[in-house]
């Protein structure tokens, strides 16, 4: 008796598309991993310890699965929303009430932003804790500070597109202490000094006006969906590289090596 | 074969092909070669003070940075608009007898962020606008204060602050009178308490009527 498998191995398309057999060894498994530019972000061996999810509680993967969930919903999101100051409100309701699936993709977006901001700090707690920001680690340590932020600008952002009262007023707060930035801003130390007007300022540049408006909605929007993430990306590409090269997830000291 | 090479090489002058005149074959003594001078000695730049390689590193150099450090300018120029689609910053408010003694006025707030307050000796304008974090406050007619529903910073009817985050009272704007016998209100021009201004003109519209 042939197993439906063996079966398919055995048609002309399988045959077309795997070319030979693949012969189950450590080498070739380990030349799985390193052979596919997806697969190879992990390590072809991975330490016993880095299994102790009491130790490394996960956090920076969780947090790079939920970039990827809110990458993609965020993407759907973008056929329906609007990001003009007279359709983005509407939109934002049309979405909670009328589009097939809406809410769930919204509200997956929505929630995934608030658990990506916890699960940030929550893996720079552990890091911490561990002590994993310790040589030779300390310049990954700079670009998870770096990514830390970039989540927050993004978390941010974000708040401003359902465009309604609390989403306003909430950026209205949080831009008004751009003000009082050292140097960049026109109410802060050296700022009126420098020549910086409500009109020409760091706040201006965030606003694109001299109160939230229209212009903001749409430098936000643009911010939220294309150069955040996209620099975001960029450090993310280099957090994960160099954790390779700083010698793999941490663990503790157990005065052994690792393998 | 070696041998061959070595001996022609030194003693025997290039052989030019048949084709050629008579002359140049008869007058065929070797041209002692000069030393190639395509390039300068070393470590002597000559008359300038860069090497020709060093010299191009130089302006391509220049020409890279100059290039990005252009765009970026342009870039945050880009940034900065020269027409901002915002509510002009002066309206009019009305004929002052429209006003009623000792009442916050808030026709004006919704649309241009301004409380008309008349007392008996005249007018103030206050701007609507949190000194906290810039939220709009709301006039509590029951309570006599301002009070702003994002942190709570609450303010007497002059605009003097007395609770909350807030660290200096509000901001009032300019108010006068045009020909015409109307209040006219320029939110551009703006006078600090803490900076004594609640004196100076145009801070308070004196109006006895």
């Amino acid at each position: 008796m042939i197993s439906p498998m063996e079966k398919l191995r055995k048609t002309e398309v399988y045959k077309s598309i795997f070319r030979h057999k693949y012969e189950d060894t450590p080498r070739n498994r380990a030349l799985q991993i390193v052979d596919n530019v997806f697969l190879h972000l992990h390590p072809v061996r991975v330490p016993r310890h880095a299994t102790n999810i009491g130790y490394t509680w996960g956090m920076g993967g969780i947090t790079f699965l939920l970039f990827l969930v809110l990458t993609l919903t965020g993407v759907i999101l973008m056929f329906y929303y609007r990001p003009t100051a007279q359709y983005a409100y509407e939109d934002m309701k049309y979405l909670m009430h009328d589009v097939p699936f809406g809410p769930l993709i919204r509200n997956m977006h929505r929630w995934g932003a608030h658990a990506m901001v916890i699960t940030v700090m929550l893996h720079m707690f552990r890091v911490f804790l561990t002590g994993s920001y310790k040589p030779p680690r300390q310049f990954n340590w700079v670009v998870g500070v770096v990514l830390l932020l970039l989540t927050f600008l993004l978390s941010f952002s974000g708040y401003l597109l359902p465009w309604d009262q609390l989403s306003i007023w909430a950026v209205t707060v949080g831009t008004n202490m751009a003000r009082a930035t050292p140097l960049l801003g026109h109410e802060g130390p050296f700022g009126p000094q420098l020549g910086m007007r409500p009109d020409a300022d760091v706040r201006f540049v965030l606003l694109g006006g001299t109160q939230v408006g229209p212009p903001t909605l749409l430098r936000f929007y643009v911010g939220h969906c294309i150069f955040l993430p996209l620099i975001a990306t960029i450090f993310m590409v280099v957090h994960f590289w160099r954790i390779r090269k700083d010698g793999g997830i941490s663990g503790p000291d157990t005065g052994k090596k690792n393998f | 074969m070696a041998d061959d090479i070595t001996s022609s090489s030194q003693t025997v002058p290039p052989q030019r092909p048949q084709a050629l005149s008579q002359e140049s074959q008869i007058s065929a003594t070797p041209i002692p070669k000069k030393p190639k001078q395509d390039r300068a000695p070393e470590n002597d730049p000559g008359i300038w003070r860069m090497g020709r390689k060093s010299f191009l590193s130089f302006a391509g150099w220049l020409s890279f940075l100059g290039f990005i450090g252009i765009s970026t300018v342009g870039a945050l120029r880009f940034m900065f608009p020269r027409v901002l689609f915002e509510p002009p910053s002066k309206f009019k408010a009305g004929l002052p007898g429209d006003y009623v003694i000792g009442e916050v006025n808030e026709k004006y707030t919704e649309e241009q962020r301004i409380w008309i307050v008349r007392e008996r000796e005249g007018f103030y304008a206050l701007i609507a606008i949190c000194t906290h974090l810039g939220c709009t406050p709301r006039w509590l007619t029951a309570e006599n204060k301002f009070k702003c529903p994002c942190h709570g910073s609450g303010y007497y009817k002059d605009g003097v602050n007395f609770e909350g985050p807030t660290p200096r009272p509000l901001e009032r704007a300019q108010i006068t009178v045009n020909d015409d016998g109307e209040i006219v209100i320029d939110k551009s021009i703006k006078f600090r308490y803490e900076l004594g201004e609640w004196g100076k003109a145009g801070s308070f519209l004196k109006y006895v009527g």
